[in-house]
């Protein structure tokens, strides 16, 4: 397994070992718009695959940001604090969210790889 | 990020052009509308706030009324002094129901010429409903409703040079003056108006000259388009009503911070609805007022958002909220009782059950930068 895998939600996890990096894809950042603030959950929070774990505040409105997999949180994005505008310009890079330590990796599996999303994303025309 | 379509959008005369400029569209008021362009609110926003911005608003009502007495007729409906208002001149008011309510709001121009003529425009999402209260209310007045003109706004610092080399004279217009151009043999009305805080132009044209004309302003290099989502975020750092959520049937002129479209001769003659509550709105101060509001913290505070008092009690409600560019900080307005409406009171409200400090603060955020003329003084 290899690369990122992607939700219905626009949210993408990297795996590295027992580690998943959490953030939005450039679709979902796209379809934002300008962010300006963004609430991330504290680390040793444990988050449930599905239910809500970070806001994201653009200039028009309140996006909820939904836990692709279930795990606990090992570390957050400090920087975008200072610089939510990262994850319009970079989202798979500096503009990340959290880490979770991953508590089930057959969630992982369910979700879609890149090129399912691909396709995904044009049926959304 | 949930978006729905209702089924059938209403398409302004620029839809095609905003497709073109790859405009993010989202449904406003029944119309297919530009909400921001590919550089985005922000860059849309300071754009305006630096040179000029480029506004589609043809969602929003255009009509004329005709007939001797129009404007005394109008009176009935509105409390600004419409019969005193100047020919080529501009004002601000709203209809207002019989508690003194506000039922929309509007800008009139008494047009030039011998017949008595009135050109209005309304809010989009009011529109059919205000058409409706003319028709009825003013049956002695004749109602032209202007449905194949576009409107558009030029807004910005650079926007009198831009349009005046398109109307050559242009830039000596007043704010809230107006005149009547031509554009390729087309009747086009410049009123020096808008909704921004900027000086700069609203102008409404026939739909068929619409698209070119707004080419040759988006050629000139100082000019971008702008969407709606910079729309509100300029207009709430003004410091100015947004319908539906400033301002409403609940709220009356005067704790709208509104009186000053109030003429000094309505106030004592009154013979507009809901003329009792509001003289004694102004008599006795209103019991709650609108008020600019500083969030302390990094998060917007949005509509709705309830405001409390030091010992916790409520006092007032968010009806406005959101980023502004400007200050790169959150704003937001809202009305809260008028013994907590002073610059500088302390408030609390919470978002996503975490505690903030709100201070009210002194609208508008930043500073109107209106071009008066020449001993003109129509609006503070």
């Amino acid at each position: 397994m290899s690369g990122e895998r992607y939700t219905s939600d626009h949210e993408y996890v990297r795996v590295e070992g027992d580690v998943g990096r959490i953030g939005v894809t450039d679709y979902a950042q796209a379809k934002l718009g300008d962010i300006v603030f963004i609430e991330l959950p504290a680390p040793g929070k444990r988050v449930v695959k599905g239910e809500q774990f970070a806001v994201i505040e653009s200039v028009k409105a309140a996006s909820e940001v939904y836990a692709p997999i279930s795990g606990e949180v090992v570390a957050v994005n400090a920087d975008l604090e200072a610089a939510p505008a990262s994850v319009n310009e970079d989202p798979l890079g500096k503009g990340w969210l959290v880490e979770l330590r991953i508590a089930n990796p057959a969630e992982i599996d369910d979700l879609m790889n890149l090129s399912a999303y691909e396709d995904f994303v044009k049926s959304l025309g | 990020m949930n978006e729905h379509a209702p089924t059938i959008l209403a398409k302004t005369p620029l839809h095609e052009l905003h497709r073109r400029l790859g405009a993010r569209m989202a449904p406003f008021a029944g119309y297919d509308m530009p909400l921001h362009y590919p550089k985005g609110i922000i860059a849309e926003h300071l754009h305006t706030r630096e040179k000029a911005g480029f506004f589609d608003v043809s969602h929003m009502g255009q009509a004329i009324l005709t007939g001797a007495g129009a404007a005394l007729a109008l009176e009935r409906l509105v409390p600004a002094d419409i019969v005193g208002l100047a020919p080529e001149r501009t004002r601000y008011t709203q209809f207002l129901d019989e508690d003194g309510g506000i039922l929309d709001d509007l800008m009139v121009t008494r047009l030039p010429g011998r017949e008595e003529r009135l050109f209005l425009v309304v809010n989009a999402a009011g529109k059919k409903q205000d058409f409706e209260l003319l028709q009825e209310r003013l049956p002695e007045i004749r109602l032209s409703v202007l449905g194949n003109r576009a409107l558009v706004a030029l807004q910005g610092p650079f926007a009198a040079r831009v349009l005046s080399d398109i109307f050559p004279g242009i830039e000596e217009l007043p704010f809230m003056g107006w005149r009547a151009v031509e554009y390729e043999g087309a009747g086009v009305f410049a009123s020096r108006s808008g909704y921004t805080g900027e000086d700069g132009f609203e102008i409404s044209l026939p739909a068929h000259v619409a698209v070119k004309f707004s080419e040759r302003l988006l050629a000139q290099g100082d000019v971008a388009p702008a969407g709606l989502g910079a729309r509100d975020s300029l207009r709430l750092e003004a410091g100015l009503c947004l319908y539906g959520h400033d301002i409403d049937v609940t709220t009356d002129p005067v704790e709208a911070g509104l009186a000053w479209s109030i003429g000094a001769r309505r106030r004592e003659e009154g013979g507009f609805p809901g003329f009792e509550r509001i003289r004694a709105a102004i008599a006795e101060r209103p019991a709650r007022r609108r008020v600019g509001l500083l969030p302390r913290a990094k998060t917007p505070v949005r509509e709705g958002a309830m405001l409390s008092s030091s010992e916790g009690r409520i006092v007032g409600r968010v009806t406005s909220g959101g980023f502004s560019p400007s200050l790169s900080r959150p704003i937001a307005m809202g009305y809260v009782e008028t013994p907590f409406a002073s610059a500088g009171a302390a408030l609390r409200t919470q978002v996503r059950g975490n505690p903030i400090d709100v201070e009210v603060a002194p609208l508008p955020f930043v500073p109107h930068r209106y071009f008066k003329g020449a001993n003109r003084k129509d609006r503070s």
